[in-house]
């Protein structure tokens, strides 16, 4: 007992274990969060596959091995007991049970023996009666079934043991021992797998991944192993037609199918589609849709330029590949690394406004407040670009602007590790599309642009009556401000007032360089424009686009890049990834399963009692012993003891009043 | 009280009581209501799980009389609140008894209210030693479970409200199911109090029920968690009605094992010891609770599996969630073994009950909070 107790607290522990440490991550990933020391600590114990680590497997052996010996050694003795009637007790005995009770009787032994057999019966016992020295004994029993519960309930931890191993992975560590096959890395062209890194269709049990993209074929599972993967051939062919996401009204995904052909080599072909909780089985193997991912979308981009050059250039890439890029003057390494042609963000400004608690606690499960918020804002493409020293940023682009403080803007993502989360530029929208500001923001760093802007902006500020002194001051001023806008945005600005600026004058001075800036950005705007007269913006349109505008231009400095690609079409191509799995050891675990609540059921709920009524006949009537025995001796037992008493000593003519408390009767309340 | 009326087993199921064939009747004719309704909208799987529902409420009502009223409060306010909708969801803010009375969320908030009263007043009870706070703790017991039962009866419908194709059972995110967990681990409780006749337990379990109650509403104010999502495609499925369910008659009972392993700690140490029932009682109540426990995590687990298996691919691939379902089932698997084992008694049983719910609870909220895999549907 000692010991299955140790071993059930021992694996638990185990097992926690694997929960606390990712499990099969690639091994570079544990060599950088624990480094090279304990990831070889950890390699050795295996801690990094815990569930199929030898040592585990090793203390599931023992559970089974400890277990079936239990039922060996246990089982007989228990078959023996359901079956005996332990008739040949004697009083001695009798009287040593914590459960007895003793009356005489007015009636004689016959007439006893009649109600006694009567009224047990009634009670569901099955006995017999042996006549020893003169007295009779009753010797009765019900629940023996309980028995049963025993080996059911622990036969079935042998099954489920053993059909878990033969569906793990550990044929294929035998067949790794036995030292036939070998796992190979990831990312190799599936023709060029060498044999010992290939299994059979034959193979029994398995479980591996098809990645499929729509229209693409395939015949072969991907199985990961430690480090590598294995390929799996199939006894046939898989063709994804189509994969298709049906979303519900709120944007959130409500279905995944996909739409396969079955192909065997002789020819014959099945169609079929499978769904998340649908899977189809196909010779003895059954696929399941596990996930989704991009199967190489299309995505069509404009260079923009964000450095001192204009660019037109237009070019168009396949998710997951790469490509060279050369922009003013710098090379890159463009990687399309994802496309999503769906994206539901929300988008309700107001529901970002904090709440007050109680509002949030009465408001209806029907509210479709938090849904309304919702909204699909289409397409976006996500790439990395990579310089010649090798680092890489990560952006993130919508095909759409969307609407942010009342504004269309389109939402350049940046990041510059895949850990962080993006952080946003937003490019003020007109006409729906962002050359304006692309244009606006070339005129505005533009150096040899800026004496006119500085000029125009003088001659709008200024009136006849204003001295050339003071013009020429307001001209030194503007073009100091355009300049270290330029330099690097609002953030140079700062800089430059905390440098020469006293303390006390700095708010004064950087109000006045904001209120220049926001005059010249207007007369850069218009200086694109020839039709546009008046000094000052009127329309509130404007005005917002021009201070978002600004923004924009001094937060573009922030994603440290020269160029960013707009997207501006696409073609999505999905791909499904379907899981096929072959485990024989199912029905062995199912049968276990089922077998394990039974027994446990029986175990619980169907009592094992065991009854003796001693009648010795006196002179006038007889004495009548009565005790009690139970394999699990709960209150119940006892209360029923009680019962079983007052009914037998009742329905036996007692002589005397039995009125035994039963536990439940009685204030179980200490005095 | 048992439920053995005589020597035990002469009870014929035939020969029963008029009022049990009544109730019988009644749940038969409300299934078939309900078969009549929703029948054309579910596949055969759901079906046949309502028809069988009707035979395992018979079975509770019989079992344990009180279920009925109980049965049939909740089943009277839920058709209420279904009458007052006239499928019209916006009607929960516009509808007085739906606003402030049975429209779910609020039904739910009049649960959390009244619980935190039954906590209160079984405190009250114990300590004073007044049996007139005890009853309340009881009737307030009774109360709050009706007002959760019957919410989440009528967020059933609201699901439904919220649009066809969102309709689902709700016992689908933390939110509903915490107030599951609040609901059957009082009605168990609810059961010991009539079997074993003590009211002096109320003041232990309802701390569980606050800690959920609490742990609901912080949930609730923070995350807008009541209002009603659709199902992600793998929750789509009927295996839910059974493996949730199932799942929480495991967390209640070993809750309740748990708070009676510990007023057991206490009592043995002198600290309530003439408030509280005497040992061998408390010891009886842990051991049932932990068998009801064991044996329906036990059947929970097995259909998660059998679950997984539709869903995820495999039956089991120790995904962080089943690989903690294992560890609690394998701590009161040691549990059952340590009690046979006649060296090792009592106290180390208590103990082991009360460490038990730190495990249970980090395999139900901490796994969500602290581990990340497929059964992820209750984010924290």
């Amino acid at each position: 007992m000692r010991f299955a107790i140790t071993l059930l607290v021992v694996i638990a522990i185990a097992s926690a274990i694997g929960t606390v440490l990712r499990q099969n991550e690639p091994f570079n990933a544990y060599i950088n969060e624990f480094g090279p020391f304990w990831f070889e600590v950890f390699r050795s114990l295996d801690l990094h596959a815990v569930y199929n680590a030898w040592w585990f497997l090793l203390i599931l052996a023992f559970l089974v091995v400890s277990t079936g010996t239990c039922l060996v050694r246990h089982t007989p003795q228990m078959l023996r007991d359901m079956r005996s009637f332990r008739e040949h007790a004697r009083e001695a005995s009798l009287r040593q049970f914590a459960q007895q009770a003793e009356w005489p009787s007015g009636l004689q032994a016959d007439a006893v023996l009649a109600s006694a057999r009567e009224r047990l019966s009634a009670a569901g016992f099955r006995f017999r009666e042996s006549p020893q020295d003169g007295t009779t004994l009753i010797a009765g029993k019900r629940g023996s079934w309980n028995r049963w519960g025993y080996v059911l309930a622990h036969s079935a931890i042998v099954l489920i043991c053993i059909g878990g191993l033969v569906d793990g992975n550990v044929p294929l560590k035998l067949a790794m021992l036995i030292g036939d096959k070998q796992p190979t890395r990831y990312g190799q062209l599936l023709d060029t797998i060498p044999a010992p890194s290939r299994l059979g269709p034959d193979n029994p049990s398995f479980r591996g991944n098809v990645f499929l993209p729509e229209g693409s074929r395939s015949n072969a599972a991907m199985l990961n192993y430690e480090d590598g993967m294995l390929l799996q051939e199939l006894p046939f062919s898989l063709v994804l037609k189509r994969f298709t996401i049906d979303h519900y009204a709120n944007g959130m995904p409500k279905r995944f199918v996909s739409d396969l052909i079955v192909v065997w080599p002789d020819g014959r072909q099945k169609e079929a589609s499978i769904e998340v909780n649908k899977p189809l089985v196909v010779d003895g193997i059954t696929l399941y849709q596990a996930s989704f991912e991009d199967g190489g979308s299309r995505v069509d981009w404009r260079l923009r330029s964000l450095g001192p050059f204009v660019s037109s250039k237009t070019g168009s890439g396949r998710i997951g590949e790469s490509a060279a890029l050369s922009a003013g003057g710098q090379d890159f390494q463009v990687e399309y690394t994802g496309f999503k042609a769906i994206n539901v963000e929300n988008l309700d400004e107001a529901a970002e406004a904090p709440r007050s608690a109680f509002a949030s606690l009465t408001d209806s499960a029907v509210s479709r407040r938090v849904d309304q918020a919702m909204q699909n804002v289409g397409p976006s493409f996500q790439y990395k670009l990579r310089d010649s020293a090798g680092q890489a940023r990560e952006f993130l682009a919508y095909h759409l602007p969307v609407v942010r403080g009342g504004l269309p803007v389109a939402l350049i993502g940046m990041r510059e590790s895949p850990g962080e989360p993006f952080r946003f530029l937003r490019i003020p929208v007109d006409d729906g599309t962002t050359d304006a500001w692309y244009a606006f923001r070339a005129t505005l760093m533009d150096p040899a642009k800026r004496p006119a802007i500085v000029k125009a902006f003088v001659a709008a500020a200024s009136s006849e009556e204003t001295s050339n002194a003071l013009r020429q001051q307001l001209a030194i001023s503007a073009d100091q401000a355009l300049k270290l806008f330029a330099e690097r945005g609002y953030a140079r600005l700062g800089e430059f007032i905390e440098k020469n600026i006293p303390e006390k004058d700095r708010d004064k001075a950087a109000e006045i360089f904001v209120r220049l800036l926001q005059g010249m950005a207007w007369e850069a705007w218009k200086l694109n424009r020839q039709n546009v007269t008046s000094s000052v913006p009127q329309d509130p349109a404007r005005i917002a686009w021009l201070t978002t505008a600004m923004t924009s231009v001094s937060d573009a400095f922030h994603l440290g890049t020269p160029v960013v690609l707009e997207p501006t079409g696409f073609e999505e191509v999905r791909a499904s990834v379907i899981q096929l799995t072959r485990s024989p050891g199912k029905p062995l675990v199912y049968l276990g399963s089922l077998l394990l609540v039974l027994g446990i059921f029986i175990m619980f709920y169907i009592h094992d009692q065991r009854l003796f009524l001693l009648v010795k006949p006196g002179a006038d009537g007889c004495q009548v012993l009565f005790a009690m025995t139970a394999v699990r001796r709960t209150l119940d037992f006892e209360s029923t003891f009680n019962r079983l008493t007052n009914e037998l000593a009742t329905a036996t003519g007692s002589l005397i009043e039995i009125n035994e408390p039963t536990p439940a009767d009685c204030d179980t309340t200490a005095p | 009280m048992n439920s053995e009326p005589t020597l035990g087993r002469s009870t014929n199921t035939w020969r029963r009581p008029p009022s049990d064939w009544g109730f019988a009747l009644l749940v038969v004719a409300g299934v078939a209501y309900a078969f009549l309704q929703t029948g054309a909208t579910m596949d055969g799987y759901d079906r046949a799980i309502l028809i069988l529902a009707a035979p395992a409420f018979i079975a509770l009502g019989w079992a344990w009389r009180p279920l009925r009223a109980f049965f049939a409060a909740c089943a009277a306010i839920a058709l209420l609140a279904i009458n007052l909708y006239q499928g019209d969801g916006t009607r929960a803010e516009s509808a007085f008894l739906l606003k402030y009375l049975i429209a779910s969320q609020s039904a739910i908030l009049w649960m959390s209210a009244l619980y935190l009263l039954a906590t209160a007043s079984y405190w009250f009870g114990l300590l004073s030693r007044s049996g007139f706070a005890t009853r309340a703790g009881s009737t307030l017991t009774w109360a709050a479970t009706v007002m959760g039962s019957s919410g989440l009866l009528v967020r059933w419908h609201e699901t439904y409200l919220k649009g066809a194709e969102v309709g689902h059972i709700p016992v689908s995110n933390l939110y509903e199911v915490f107030v599951l967990f609040a609901l059957l681990t009082a009605l168990i409780y609810l059961n010991y109090e009539t079997r074993y006749r003590t009211r002096q337990l109320g003041a232990f379990v309802l701390l569980v029920i606050t800690a959920a109650v609490a742990f609901l509403l912080w949930y609730t104010a923070t995350r807008d968690a009541q209002i009603i999502q659709p199902l992600v495609p793998a929750l789509q499925s009927w295996w839910m009605k059974l493996h949730v369910p199932a799942n929480f008659v495991g967390y209640g009972a070993f809750a309740i094992a748990a708070m009676v392993g510990l007023a057991r700690l206490l009592a043995q140490r002198g600290i309530l010891a003439t408030r509280l029932p005497v040992l061998p009682v408390l010891d009886d109540i842990m051991y049932r609770a932990i068998a009801v426990g064991f044996a329906f995590f036990t059947v929970a687990t097995i259909l998660g599996a059998l679950w997984a298996a539709e869903a995820w691919g495999t039956y089991w691939q120790w995904d962080p969630k089943e690989t903690w379902a294992l560890i609690v089932w394998l701590n009161y698997a040691a549990w059952l073994h340590v009690r046979l084992n006649r060296q090792l008694r009592d106290s180390v049983l208590a103990w082991w009950a009360f460490v038990g719910l730190l495990i249970t609870t980090f395999a139900f909220v901490g796994v969500n909070m602290f581990l990340s895999g497929l059964h992820s549907y209750g984010n924290l």
